[in-house]
């Protein structure tokens, strides 16, 4: 460790490490830091990305693939299924379940190839500061505090992050802006090869439930509820009583649990030398919960910029802004029509789920995505759908 | 303290800090910590995945 870098990354999850390899690939002085011993463990995630926006970052390879996905079906209250996103006319796969232990692994493999440095179990505990402006951190590495200055500090850091805030942002999620979750690694079933997702108030308020597979006989099987509606019962014992009635032969072999941001697009992401990236940057979708893509995609924006930033010499928001209308203008554009579609679906009943689902009797909608999935649902059921009118023009 | 973590129900997954107005929760390895600045607002208790954490009587 140095005391001075070009950039300090906060976090070593996708978002981080592609901060890192990018930045590090344009030749800055790159420190990536993670707080766990152990990259990529524990996981809090369900695994399941999308093939092409992975494929932009990282080449597929099988030992961080557990499954390949052929389509997905979502099943309604009464256990309607609609059956969507085959690729049946290519025979190509659509998605992948991943082994995040590995992935998260080798990507920041990939950053400390490309010249980062990385140290885990080092946790920064607040920011350096002068003029008002972030010039570092303060980390904890082994019980000792260290002083680490940089001309831009990331925080990747994820769900917690203290990083934002301590910059005098204020990423703090309110309970409709969380989905709670449990997820646990089941063994012992048959899941087949299609994503599959539960709605309604039995599965997940305000949330769903997943079976992803991951090989012939695991899943990950897990739930995820809206803050504002979990309390009384929680989301793991909405899981164990899912096992019990649906998977009674299912053993569990790991327990996972965790919090996703759903709360669209937040105010500011950037302030004089700092950054937010993925998850602290509240960058996962808000219907979808999906967040490891974006987070990787904003990663290299991030790094983009602070290449910019220091051939400038400067690293004020005024150079920074730039990353921030740059992930606005893409992510968070798709962020804020999940976020429309996500507010109108948490407001209806199981009823009325059951019945945008059987208006899409006679539709086939197997190689439909989830844009053109909501349309063909609009169209059947305006009245429903009214406030999602704007989506469609 | 105003909030009580139990660490043996805890999955340390960080979902409390997240929510936290008043950013007095960081998650340390395996383990919440719960500063002076915990204002007892129930926020954290309420969304936890497994319930690890409850409001003290007082």
């Amino acid at each position: 460790m140095k005391n001075k870098y070009d950039v300090i990354i906060v976090g070593a999850g996708p978002g981080g490490s592609i901060t890192a390899k990018t930045a590090a690939s344009g030749g800055l002085d790159v420190l990536l830091i993670e707080k766990r011993q152990e990259i990529g463990d524990p996981v809090r995630c369900a695994e399941g990305v999308g093939k092409d926006a992975l494929k932009k970052h990282i080449e597929p390879d099988n030992k961080w693939i557990a499954s390949e996905i052929k389509g997905s079906k979502i099943f309604s209250p009464d256990g309607t299924e609609i059956k969507m996103s085959e690729d049946a006319s290519s025979g190509m796969k659509v998605g992948y379940v991943l082994e995040r232990k590995v992935f998260d692994r080798v990507l920041a493999q990939e950053a400390a190839m490309a010249g980062a440095e990385v140290m885990v179990k080092t946790r920064a505990t607040g920011l350096l500061r002068s003029n008002g402006k972030v010039t570092g951190i303060k980390a904890m590495y082994m019980g000792e505090t260290h002083n680490i200055n940089a001309d831009i500090v990331i925080g990747a850091d994820g769900i917690e992050s203290k990083v934002g805030r301590w910059g005098g942002i204020d990423t703090a999620l309110k309970p409709n802006d969380i989905e709670t979750g449990a997820q646990f690694l089941v063994s012992n079933i048959e899941p087949g090869d299609y994503n599959q997702f539960y709605l309604g108030d039995n599965y997940a308020p305000g949330g769903y439930l997943w079976v992803f597979p991951k090989g012939k006989h695991m899943a990950n099987v897990g739930l995820g509820i809206l803050g504002s509606k979990s309390g009384n019962v929680r989301a793991i014992s909405r899981l164990h009583r899912f096992l019990e009635t649906y998977m009674p032969k299912g053993k569990i072999v790991e327990m996972v649990v965790g919090g996703v941001p759903v709360s669209g697009p937040i105010k500011q992401t950037v302030a004089d030398g700092l950054i937010l990236v993925g998850d602290a940057a509240r960058q996962s979708d808000p219907l979808t919960g999906g967040g490891i893509t974006n987070a990787m995609d904003a990663g290299k924006m991030a790094a983009e910029v602070c290449i910019k930033a220091n051939e400038k010499g400067d690293y004020s928001v005024k150079t920074l802004k730039e990353y921030e209308d740059k992930w606005r203008s893409t992510i968070g554009k798709e962020l804020s029509k999940s976020l429309q579609v996500k507010n109108l679906l948490v407001k209806l009943n199981d009823e009325q789920l059951n019945q945008l689902a059987h208006s899409l009797d006679g539709i086939d909608t197997s190689k439909m995505e989830l844009p053109s999935l909501l349309f063909a649902l609009f169209k059947k059921n305006p009245k429903i759908l009214w406030e999602l009118k704007t989506l469609f023009v | 303290m105003i909030v009580n973590v139990n660490r043996f129900k805890c999955g340390y997954c960080g979902a409390c800090v997240g929510v936290c107005p008043a950013g007095a929760l960081e998650l340390i390895e395996t383990w919440i910590e719960v500063d002076t600045t915990c204002t007892g607002c129930g926020v954290c208790a309420k969304i936890c995945p497994v319930g690890a954490l409850e409001l003290n009587e007082k």
